[in-house]
């Protein structure tokens, strides 16, 4: 298990520094897909069976095929985005330094001492039934809230990309 | 079974973060930049995670859940921007994009 779980860090870190240093935005892709899949992995580690599934198909299968048709239809025929130098160069570093002063206050909330719960956690932690039955019954007006925050990214999509007058 | 601590967990979790925070202010990139948001939400899911096993408490997953939803929700959102911006700039470089009209 201990293994299982820094492999699944070193190949999570690994491929997050891939989605951010990449030049072209398809690979990004990739390196978020594998992301996602250690991820997954991890969450099976937490007895998170749901989450990890969910993770494969919503994230991994429904949001990287849109980040993938955006890119397709964005790159074609045209410059590469970050051709042109920066217009604030000393805003990279400045953005590295930001990060980690926000990863130090982290780690220092994180140092926190945890209680460790003395009972080792249920087990049907996270299976599809016991997830099923806290979603529709204790959580149920969260299940309401993730339909009609749902409902508002329909709209707010169809609102924009729909639109017929288009200056160029 | 040996059990890895929460501490590994939530460091792992904040470096994740840290990483998406660096590249989203580093790179021009909309589509990147989104994609550094993604990495961000992940990384708050999986401190979530292994904070409903510590305790053996459902919630943490259940909020996992709503994350999830938001998150494609703001990807639906962000792309049909991103793809409005470029129909009528030709160019998505974010250092170009001063105006709030088009």
């Amino acid at each position: 298990m201990t293994l299982l779980f820094w492999v699944c860090a070193v190949v999570l870190v690994g491929s997050a520094i891939g989605v951010i240093a990449s030049r072209h935005p398809v690979h990004s892709v990739v390196g978020l897909i594998v992301n996602f899949a250690a991820l997954a992995v991890l969450f099976l580690t937490l007895s998170a069976e749901f989450l990890a599934m969910i993770q494969v198909i919503i994230y991994a299968g429904a949001i990287l095929v849109l980040f993938l048709f955006v890119i397709a239809l964005l790159t074609v025929g045209s410059a590469p985005i970050e051709s042109e130098a920066m217009k604030l160069p000393e805003q990279a570093g400045q953005s590295v330094v930001a990060g980690l002063v926000a990863l130090g206050l982290l780690a220092w909330g994180i140092r926190a001492d945890w209680a460790q719960s003395a009972a080792r956690p249920p087990a049907d932690l996270g299976t599809v039934g016991k997830f099923g039955v806290e979603l529709l019954t204790t959580h149920v007006f969260a299940f309401e809230a993730t339909a009609f925050v749902l409902l508002v990214a329909v709209l707010g999509v169809v609102m924009m990309a729909g639109r017929k007058e288009l200056r160029r | 079974m040996p059990h890895v601590p929460l501490a590994d967990y939530l460091e792992l979790s904040a470096v994740l973060f840290t990483l998406g925070v660096i590249g989203f202010l580093v790179r021009r990139n909309p589509l990147t930049m989104l994609m550094s948001i993604e990495l961000m939400w992940n990384a708050g899911n999986l401190a979530f995670a292994a904070f409903a096993r510590n305790f053996g408490d459902m919630s943490g997953q259940i909020f996992v859940f709503i994350v999830i939803t938001v998150a494609a929700a703001e990807a639906a959102i962000a792309l049909a921007i991103v793809v409005m911006v470029f129909r009528r700039r030709e160019d998505v470089d974010v250092d170009d994009i001063s105006l709030l009209r088009g």
